[in-house]
């Protein structure tokens, strides 16, 4: 019956705990998440010096490139949060304001990933090459979908918004995806870390 | 919602309506029939999965059989074990936890009934999926746990089709692990504080938390394998500096702790059959669920025990040879709660009790052999025999099959409103009892005399003629107890007992409704005050400890007086009916998509687009679907 509630919007739900139910499988999907990517960058760690005949790293990074985008990357959060903070001060439009322009940061890193690879794959470092080359790309690669995803689910809100779609509790979805954009930020931090910045 | 939006909701999202047929059980968001539906699909996965092995008994009975290939053999034992573990075991404890979950902690549902159906659906199309590969050029045959570097070179599709397949199945159970987890911690009725949720209750709960850690790790090991076989990558490729020790460990990571995931729901499903048998209440409440969570955490601990043979250096071997050693000390804390609470009860040899029973004795048989795993030279002359074999089958057949059997005779009458008849039930269980022991307790024998796992042939005169003659009449003893327990549930289908609303005079809450429960299941939620809350709204004990009926009318002296008389909850449901939620298509829409990625995958990326848009569609869907029908 919460569930029924929560889905659609109604009055605060009585739950056991106080948190709401959305709230908490968000917390607990992406509790599963960090093992994913976990596993992702053990991978890595383990084949980082595995470059067989192909480029080493080194011979391939352009950390100030990918500093960039980074840093691209992190502002989206704070776009992100303002959007949020918009939405609890009953300003829809400043949060569809907001979270367009956490999307267009979004894209603008994966656009930057894009560009990344392609140089990558020019200077003879492909999927293929080596252990490397398949954990660097695999590892990225899944990132820079969970990007994608998230772009998605934000555009989606911005237009629920548009058309007066998102209920009359409007925040609660604005802040799921926000905090799945900051996990997946915050998972960048570390693979940028591991990957680009440790030797 | 605005009326407007809601009004242009209702015309293209239109909930469908049926209460019966195809359209309702397809539609349905109900955790019940959604239970019903992981059990009868386990289930007909269940027979598969025997007639499998059947055929793999008909080609052992015999030295030099000459049943199947060699090629059809390793595909047989490849799904055998696949399906046994994610299409039986695996949606079996799931299809009673669905259906007893809500029940147990008096809630309504679960907390997100749709994506509950969805879970059931990713499921069954999942498990189609795999088995389609048996028409579409041979099934998986790399075994359960299709080692690299042989998952990555076998020709065909059969390892592509497991490392889609098993994807998709972990989708469904991901999904069911966030559904269950947040239930849990959030549905329960007032007063249900943790410590007084029945064990069942308990083991779901640490189960999921299992699952949501353990399904991302073979995940990635699943799509390392997939970028592999697909696109040329060489993440498990030794010639090109891959590391074929890595899918072990990722394998093992997540495959160790799935071992819980198998045996805890049973292990749960014991702890409430016994106690309602025995009449009294379960011995070491705390230490059974503390033991519980023990194990799930050591679980993480142990899993390079499957790994011994692969020359991980003594250091390891010897840490992971003592974890080994040390989970077994919380498994021997439940088996001797189980024992205590048996102990001085007024035991009832019911069929339900019988399979726990069997449950108990058969898992200590499977736990001591799974201790000598832990002995590192021991396990060197055991690895890739039938020993581990047979080890394997005392746990999860002795274990978690007999376990499940006690759980469908002991909730049968709430599930269908009629008992199941105990005396064909009895000889089904002896029956399997029989033939279990006849089957698996030679292949300790042929484990030590030295004959390898996964062999379509033997020589004669090696000595092992004789067990596996043995091994498979008792193959064919199991099959004919499933044959009496299908003829079991057909006749008392029509025939059967009235159930009544409690026919063991059990002790937990999903006894005080009628049988088959009402869709809302509670008519006002219950307020909890005791563990084993309704024995004790039954029953009060006497100074000597003997339990005496509550008298109608008469009170229990623990609950104040001016709390007898509403001892439900005044929820808002009260006032303004009682809220369900709606059936809905999108689960299904949305599940659909799922196996055609999966077949685009393999055969033709237009297929992968279309079935991610079918998602797509079934996601949106989902989201703008109007909450319920119009008041």
């Amino acid at each position: 019956m919460s569930a029924t509630h929560a889905a659609h919007g109604g009055p605060e739900p009585h739950t056991s705990t106080g948190v709401d139910n959305v709230k908490m499988a968000m917390w607990t999907f992406l509790g599963s998440e960090c093992l994913f990517f976990g596993s992702l960058i053990s991978t890595y760690l383990l084949y980082h010096d595995k470059t067989g005949s192909g480029p080493t790293s080194a011979d391939v990074y352009d950390i100030p490139f990918t500093s960039i985008s980074s840093f691209v990357l992190l502002m989206s959060s704070l776009t992100m949060v303002l959007a949020l903070s918009s939405i609890q001060q009953g300003n829809p439009r400043a949060m569809r304001i907001w979270l367009t322009a956490t999307a267009f940061l979004g894209l603008t890193f994966v656009g930057g990933q894009i560009f990344e690879f392609t140089t990558f794959v020019e200077e003879g470092l492909t999927l293929q090459t080596s252990p490397f080359s398949s954990a660097f790309f695999v590892l990225t690669g899944f990132h820079g979908a969970h990007v994608t995803i998230g772009v998605l689910m934000l555009l989606g809100v911005v237009a629920m918004s548009s058309f007066g779609r998102l209920g009359p509790d409007s925040a609660r979805p604005v802040e799921m995806v926000g905090l799945y954009w900051h996990f997946v930020d915050v998972v960048w931090i570390v693979i940028f870390t591991v990957v680009y910045l440790i030797p | 919602m605005a009326t407007a939006a809601a009004g242009t909701d209702r015309r293209y999202f239109a909930r469908p309506t049926a209460k019966t047929g195809w359209w309702a059980w397809m539609t349905t968001v109900d955790h019940k029939k959604i239970g019903i539906l992981y059990g009868l699909t386990s289930f007909v996965f269940f027979i598969i999965g025997g007639i499998q092995a059947l055929i793999m008994r008909s080609q052992l009975a015999t030295p030099d059989g000459e049943v199947v290939s060699a090629a059809m053999y390793n595909q047989l034992f490849t799904m055998h074990g696949l399906t046994m573990i994610f299409l039986v075991v695996m949606p079996m404890g799931t299809a009673l936890i669905n259906f007893l979950l809500p029940l147990m902690i008096g809630a309504r549902d679960v907390a997100f009934p749709r994506l509950n159906a969805f879970s059931y659906w990713v499921f069954l199309l999942g498990g189609l999926f795999l088995y389609s590969s048996f028409i579409l050029g041979g099934a998986a045959d790399g075994g359960w746990f299709g080692y690299a570097p042989l998952n990555r070179e076998l020709p065909g599709n059969g390892m592509t089709y497991y490392s889609l397949g098993l994807q998709i199945l972990g989708i469904a159970s991901l999904a069911g692990a966030v559904n269950f987890i947040v239930t849990i911690l959030n549905m329960r009725a007032p007063g249900m504080t943790f410590m007084r949720m029945p064990v069942f209750v308990w083991m779901t709960l640490v189960v999921s938390f299992l699952l949501l850690f353990a399904l991302p790790v073979i995940g990635v090991a699943l799509w390392e394998l997939m970028f592999d076989r697909l696109f040329g990558t060489s993440f498990f490729d030794p010639g090109a500096g891959g590391d074929p020790l890595l899918w072990q460990h990722l394998f093992w990571l997540f495959g160790h702790p799935e071992v819980y995931i198998m045996i805890l729901p049973a292990m749960g499903i014991v702890s409430e059959v016994l106690p309602a048998f025995a009449r009294k209440p379960l011995f070491g409440y705390p230490a059974i669920v503390f033991a519980g969570a023990a194990i799930a955490f050591m679980g993480w601990g142990v899993w390079a025990h499957h790994m011994f043979a692969a020359g991980l250096g003594p250091v390891a071997n010897s840490a992971f040879a003592l974890s080994t050693m040390l989970i077994a000390v919380p498994t021997g804390v439940k088996i001797f709660n189980w024992i205590g609470t048996i102990w001085g009860g007024a035991v009832r040899l019911t069929t339900a009790f019988l399979f726990s029973a069997g449950f108990v004795s058969m898992f200590i048989i499977g736990g001591l052999s799974g201790v000598t795993h832990a002995i590192v030279p021991h396990d060197a002359q055991q690895t890739d025999t039938y020993y581990v074999v047979g080890h394997l089958h005392y746990v999860l057949f002795g274990g978690s099959i007999f376990g499940l059997f006690s759980g469908l005779y002991y909730w049968w009458p709430k599930i269908f409103g009629r008992l199941l008849n105990e005396r064909i039930g009895k000889l089904h269980f002896w029956l399997m009892l029989i033939g279990f022991n006849l089957t698996f307790g030679p292949f300790h024998v042929l484990g030590l005399l030295g004959m390898p796992r996964r062999v379509y042939r033997y020589s004669p005169g090696l000595g092992f003629d004789l067990w596996n003659m043995m091994s498979t009449v008792g193959a064919f003893t199991i099959a004919l107890s499933i044959v009496v327990f299908l003829v079991n549930a057909v006749l008392t289908a029509r025939r059967g007992e009235q159930a009544g609303a409690d026919p063991w005079d059990a002790r937990t809450i999903e006894w005080m409704i009628p049988s088959p429960p009402p869709e809302h299941n509670f008519d006002e939620v219950p307020v909890i005050r005791h563990r084993d809350d309704w024995w004790y709204r039954k029953y009060i004990t006497d100074p000597k400890g003997t339990p005496a009926p509550v008298i109608a009318g008469g009170a229990d002296a623990s609950i104040p007086a001016d709390e007898r008389d509403n001892a439900t909850a005044s929820e808002d449901e009260q006032a303004h009916g009682i809220h369900l939620p709606s059936p809905s298509y999108y689960p299904l829409v949305t599940a659909v998509g799922l196996p055609i990625a999966g077949y685009g995958v393999i055969y033709q990326p237009l297929l992968l687009a279309v079935g991610f848009l079918i998602v797509l569609v079934g996601a949106f869907g989902w989201v703008l679907e109007p909450p319920a029908e119009p008041a």
